[in-house]
């Protein structure tokens, strides 16, 4: 298949088509400036910190590193797709609790990937938790807060069971 | 510039031969980074993201696990790599980040081919073989005769990577880095350590520290001269230092943007004599 002008990519479990774009554009741009959903941060553009992390057929992946036109035949789901817009998640609300929101910059491409790791391991160890948000860069608060929030989760779940 | 989203290996080698200025993309944690900042400006691009047979691990004949092109470092940290070939679950375990580890492939690393490529160490140390294949041929040729400088192969453009074969050998192996921090750090030197029962010898092979891996040869001989090197075998704390210090002697670090000659050549006698005495307990 050859992916010219126009293409669409499958976001949130919506067929989206992007028109009017450079055929090269990164997955991050395209969320953003074309198809209107700037939940997605950027910020380093070479993978580094994590703030565009998106799931990609199930994996976090960072969204500068995707270019879009390639990912026409994959689900990607944003941070608008695992949040809603009337009320927080729980993992959402464990971060505004502990106070694991400072600038916010970080704060999307974290619940992307705190989502993503309890999904796949409900109840993960300090070092898988750590391990799970290594490529997560936040210059703010030191992690401490994050973790604080992932162990509140975590604790809220097994108590809601 | 056109984009090309092959489904199958034959459409993509067909596709590069076609286009004379083609770029590959597998899972983009490099090109996209050359991309994004405008470093380079490709005209047609293929990805080889859809390909499912770039994405196969398969143990066809006994003794060696043949692990596709495009099968995420995620994947290969797991089984059953981890308990064939626990070197190169250790080396993609030090890539990047899980974001990266989702994306990034041992093509990838081929392709590339930086000398701080995590996984070429344990290619160099296993004497990995590579299978590359074009629209009407293919050949396999030894991970030693691939690289042949920094980031230069002998692939040639009309040339796909699609495996990369391990020998499964018996005895303990492993992988060591050396960076600025644990997660999302390129190498400022590193070692991979295969200790083979079966012949009672070592191989060792080092990244970050020459224009390609080094294998550091004149060591491993000097090693099986002097030292029974059979399973459960003793290895002095003295000799280990020594065969640390006859690694580094083979090693030619370069001062950079990410460290100094001396520290990696520091850095490569300590992981060399640690690998070495975690090899014989």
């Amino acid at each position: 298949m050859s992916a010219n002008e126009f293409y669409s990519l499958q976001v949130n479990g919506k067929n989206m088509p992007v028109q009017d774009s450079w055929i090269g554009e990164s997955l991050l741009y395209v969320l953003r400036e074309r198809l209107g959903l700037p939940g997605t941060k950027g910020a380093c553009e070479q993978g580094e910190c994590g703030s565009c992390t998106v799931l990609m057929d199930g994996d976090a992946v960072c969204a500068c590193l995707v270019m879009a036109a390639t990912a026409v035949n994959s689900e990607i789901t944003t941070v608008e797709g695992i949040t809603s817009e009337s009320a927080l998640t729980d993992v959402q609300q464990s971060f505004v609790e502990e106070g694991a929101v400072q600038c916010g910059f970080c704060t999307p491409g974290l619940i992307v990937a705190v989502h993503h790791l309890l999904e796949k391991n409900p109840s993960p160890s300090e070092l898988e938790v750590k391990e799970a948000i290594s490529g997560n860069i936040c210059r703010c608060t030191g992690y401490g807060r994050v973790f604080a929030a992932v162990e509140a989760t975590i604790r809220s779940r097994n108590e809601v069971k | 510039m056109t984009v090309i989203v092959a489904k199958e290996l034959a459409t993509a080698l067909a596709a590069l031969r076609e286009h004379e200025d083609a770029r590959v993309i597998q899972g983009g944690t490099d090109l996209m980074v050359e991309i994004n900042f405008n470093h380079v400006k490709p005209t047609t691009i293929i990805s080889l993201r859809d390909i499912a047979s770039l994405r196969t691990i398969r143990q066809e004949v006994r003794g060696l696990l043949s692990i596709g092109s495009g099968v995420p470092y995620s994947i290969i940290e797991g089984e059953p790599v981890l308990s064939a070939i626990p070197a190169l679950a250790q080396a993609a375990r030090t890539v990047g980040s899980p974001q990266i580890r989702a994306a990034g492939s041992l093509g990838g690393n081929l392709g590339t081919c930086s000398p701080a490529g995590d996984t070429l160490p344990v290619m160099f140390a296993l004497d990995a073989m590579i299978h590359l294949s074009t629209v009407d041929s293919t050949r396999v040729v030894s991970i030693h005769d691939f690289m042949t400088g920094v980031k230069r192969s002998i692939r040639q453009h009309d040339e796909i990577i699609t495996s990369v074969d391990f020998p499964i050998v018996k005895g303990w192996q492993g992988y060591s880095k050396v960076g600025v921090r644990n997660a999302m750090v390129i190498s400022v030197a590193s070692a991979c350590l295969v200790a083979d029962h079966e012949h009672a010898d070592v191989r060792i092979a080092l990244g970050s520290v020459g224009p390609t891996i080094i294998r550091c040869r004149e060591s491993e001989a000097w090693l099986k001269a002097n030292q029974d090197l059979s399973a459960g075998a003793f290895i002095s704390p003295q000799l280990a230092e020594e065969f640390g210090k006859r690694a580094a002697a083979e090693s030619s670090p370069i001062d950079d943007h990410r460290s100094t000659a001396q520290y990696r050549r520091h850095a490569i006698s300590v992981l060399a004599s640690r690998l070495l005495r975690k090899a014989y307990p």
